[in-house]
């Protein structure tokens, strides 16, 4: 195979040029891309108002902003990040780059449906940056009647209308990943074939489907209490505030299970390729993310144990609460055996897969301690919720995005990011993150409510170590964007398959010509076969 | 076509959900308010919008067999009785405009010490069947982009999966009415 | 795939189903039947979606996926009915002390 000078291949990023080539782009590849510029740009906003929140609690006294631009800070905090930074992340970039690739197809099954859905999140992004910049949105990102409806004089329509549209982004994407994992894998791709990133991608699509027209509706009728005061929620009127909350958390607890599906997908891909052994119990592992999606949708009332909700309904769903974890942790178990006697190397991926399971585990075991009825009487609405779900989030979905952004990243862009920089930049993100929520666990156990911006001085040190902390993580968190991009440029050139893992997008050229494959797969093996992978790293050019 | 309308189930399921809770919650005031409503308007809008499905299941084997003129007459039926439902359903609209049963300032409806529940019920009326009266006009778009399609000759035995496709929407819509018309008009008939 | 194409008589006979049917639910919604007279209407409606949807949306003639996921979907439905119901239903069943 000559190398030497060699003439760039073309790939999907040199096959056309201009704006137009990628705004009006098929390609699921640049589709991908597109998403990621976006998610990017929200992350950072929904950063920045947790910078501000961060450094106001530095103080126990509301010194920097006024207790209503405090609320507007956290709601647009939590609006940004769910909504437009955490349920597109994975799926939308990595899901859309990757699935066709992994069941050997050359797109999606509605390409111009894919370019659709992210047309739908930057448009309702952009009511959303709007409300934000009119002056923004104060009542949590939970918006709950009747302040919402009735009492807030802020922006809720215009963000709630945001948060609709992209909404719609979530149900495409969804949608086209459901019938192309049906009907596009390539001859020999059986279901029990697929990589377990797929399964996991299935499983957030049936969750997508299912509930995001709920909150769609929920917000349909928000609009409709706010602008024509129908009394819907309103006791006043004969309404009941407690159905929006069952409304909307009937779509927003699956919503974290939208969020938290895909980053085991990428974990199941990482630990097995740097262990370089076939994920134990495999059938167990897909099994739980179909599992997960469906236990998913009976455990809401967990976010109503406080809110007049009727306690034997309390009891039932704190109990399926507890059920729900059993899958997670199958997923954990199975990633631990996997470990087992495999070939473990510290590449950046998989300091962030590590990094991965330890703190979803903190994270989900706290969330045993929530879903106790008795328990999360005392700690709701404190930091120790804040803490668990940042556990899962950030330490969890986050690193995982992460971890699979730098595995993915010479197949994206044919380049090798700087290892030893990654390296550390994985580090700093672990310790950072550590010193910003476990503090708040301790926090919160102890009163500390959420969304409260004056506090007792005696939680003040546990504060500043948070914030400390919250600004060791920004460095990490800014350190990738710096050298990814410097490597998209100046990284040494990356070959089909750095680091020797299976899966049928390791077996094209990196980056990917523009219709995948050169030849459509026919698969023979089982995933995660690791003897068909050359065993040693061959260059090509 | 058949995942979007899983997504569709949920999207009215939920103002289902509504309307379940509150009926329960006040049962006499919904009866009620639903004896306000034009029970006989409604059962024929019901069998309108049936013998809509009626013409486009006919619509839809025309294209199987490639019958290009059956498939365009269909369609044409289907069209126009969906337009008769909504005209129907704009009339009904209006009547409860001139009653004061729109909720907001001007609502009052005569016969119950408390207002808030019977504008809930109108609330969930005005919001289901307007929803529905939506999904309605999508489907008329959907059926006139059809019409104009098959009488360019564009769809054929071997390739008519717009039909199918649009059929299925219009079909759901059909079911979402189906339910609609009992739980609004037919509350409690006897009492009155 | 092979279509299954069902004669005009049957879609007719169907339709004039449900034209009965609808017929039949305005008439006995003036008929006293205490609590039943929901489970009636409500019953005779699930008659109706299925014959439109096995009839008309060929749903019988489908594949196995595409009537588990419909079923699926309406049980997904009942679910949300249920178990916000559950809620509704029993809040004034325990005393709570201080409430």
């Amino acid at each position: 195979m000559t190398t030497a000078v060699a003439k760039e291949q073309e790939n999907y990023l040199n096959n056309s040029y201009g704006l137009k080539s990628w705004l009006l782009t098929r390609d699921h590849k640049r589709i991908a891309l597109l998403y990621m510029a976006t998610i990017t740009l929200f992350f950072f906003i929904g950063g920045a108002f947790a910078t501000l929140i961060r450094v106001e609690l530095l103080t126990p006294q509301g010194d920097l902003v006024s207790s209503d631009i405090y609320n507007r800070l956290f709601t647009m905090h939590g609006i940004m990040m769910i909504f437009f930074f955490l349920i597109p992340s994975i799926p939308a970039t990595l899901g859309n780059f990757l699935i066709p690739m992994m069941i050997g197809a050359r797109d999606l099954a509605f390409p111009r449906i894919n370019l659709l859905s992210w047309y739908l999140l930057v448009v309702g992004g952009l009511f959303a940056l709007f409300a934000m910049l009119a002056g923004g949105v104060d009542t949590g990102w939970t918006f709950y009647t009747p302040y919402s409806t009735t009492y807030s004089n802020s922006w809720v329509i215009a963000t709630a209308l945001g948060i609709f549209v992209a909404g719609f982004s979530s149900i495409l994407t969804g949608l086209n990943f459901i019938v192309t994992i049906h009907r596009m894998r390539a001859p020999g791709m059986t279901w029990f074939r697929m990589p377990l990133f797929v399964w996991a991608h299935y499983a957030t699509s049936v969750i997508q489907v299912l509930g995001t027209p709920v909150i769609a509706v929920t917000i349909i009728l928000v609009f409709c209490e706010r602008v024509f005061h129908i009394g819907i929620f309103d006791p006043a009127l004969g309404g009941d505030p407690v159905l929006f909350q069952h409304l909307f958390w009937f779509y927003s607890h699956p919503a974290v299970y939208i969020m938290i599906l895909p980053a085991m997908g990428v974990i199941s891909e990482l630990i097995s390729t740097f262990s370089r052994k076939a994920i134990f119990g495999y059938h167990f592992v897909a099994g739980s993310s179909m599992a997960i999606a469906v236990f998913g949708f009976l455990v809401w009332g967990h976010h109503l144990f406080v809110s007049t909700q009727s306690v034997y309904a309390g009891l039932v769903f704190s109990f399926l609460s507890y059920a729900v974890a059993i899958p997670s942790a199958i997923k954990v178990f199975n990633w631990t055996a996997t470990l087992y006697k495999g070939s473990v190397s510290f590449e950046t991926p998989m300091l962030y897969a590590f990094g991965f399971i330890g703190l979803f585990t903190i994270g989900g075991l706290t969330g045993l301690f929530v879903a106790s009825l008795g328990i999360d009487v005392h700690v709701t609405d404190t930091y120790f919720v804040v803490a668990h779900f940042h556990y899962i989030m950030v330490g969890g979905a986050i690193m995982a995005f992460l971890g699979g952004l730098h595995f993915w990243w010479p197949k994206i862009t044919g380049r090798m990011y700087p290892e030893q920089w990654a390296r550390l930049s994985a580090v700093i993100i672990f310790v950072g993150f550590n010193f910003t929520f476990f503090p708040q666990f301790i926090l919160g156990y102890l009163g500390m409510p959420r969304r409260y911006h004056v506090y007792p001085p005696e939680f003040q040190v546990l504060h500043v170590m948070s914030t400390l902390g919250a600004s060791v993580l920004a460095v990490g968190y800014l350190l990738p964007m710096v050298y990814l991009a410097w490597s998209w440029k100046y990284g040494p050139l990356a070959g089909p398959n750095p680091y020797r893992a299976t899966g049928l997008e390791w077996k094209t050229a990196s980056p990917p010509p523009l219709h995948n494959f050169d030849r459509l797969p026919v698969v023979t093996r089982e995933a995660y076969d690791y003897s068909t992978v050359p065993e040693e790293v061959t260059s090509v050019g | 076509m058949w995942v979007f309308l899983i997504t569709e189930v949920m999207f009215f399921g939920g103002m289902f959900l509504a309307y379940i809770v509150y009926r329960a919650a006040y049962p006499d005031i919904f009866a009620l308010a639903s004896s306000s409503l034009n029970v006989y308007i409604g059962a024929a809008n019901t069998a309108v919008l049936l013998c809509s499905s009626f013409t486009m299941v006919l619509g839809v084997r025309a294209a199987q067999l490639g019958r290009q003129k059956a498939l365009a007459i269909n369609i044409v039926l289907t069209l126009l009785l969906g337009f008769v439902f909504l005209g129907v359903k704009a009339f009904e609209w209006r009547e409860k405009f001139i009653e004061h049963h729109v909720p907001g300032p001007s609502f009052h409806f005569a016969g119950v010490a408390m207002q808030g529940p019977a504008q809930l019920f109108f609330s969930l009326y005005f919001a289901m069947t307007g929803l529905h009266a939506l999904h309605m006009v999508v489907g008329a778009g959907i059926m006139t982009w059809l019409l104009i399609n098959s009488i360019r000759g564009k769809y054929t035995a071997e390739y008519m999966t717009p039909v199918d496709i649009g059929g299925l929407y219009w079909h759901f819509v059909d079911i979402i009415w189906i339910f609609l018309f009992p739980l609004f008009y037919l509350i409690d008939r006897h009492l009155k | 795939m092979t279509q299954h194409i069902d004669s005009v008589k049957t879609y007719a006979v169907i339709w004039i189903t449900l034209l009965a049917l609808t017929a039949v639910t305005t008439l006995v919604a003036f008929v006293d039947l205490g609590p039943f007279s929901v489970v009636v209407a409500l019953s005779i409606a699930v008659v109706k979606m299925m014959l439109v949807a096995l009839f008309f949306m060929h749903l019988r003639h489908s594949g196995k996926l595409t009537q588990l996921a419909m079923a699926g979907t309406v049980l997904w439905l009942g679910i949300m009915v249920a178990f916000t119901f559950a809620d509704v239903a029993t809040r004034g069943w325990m005393g709570v002390p201080g409430r």
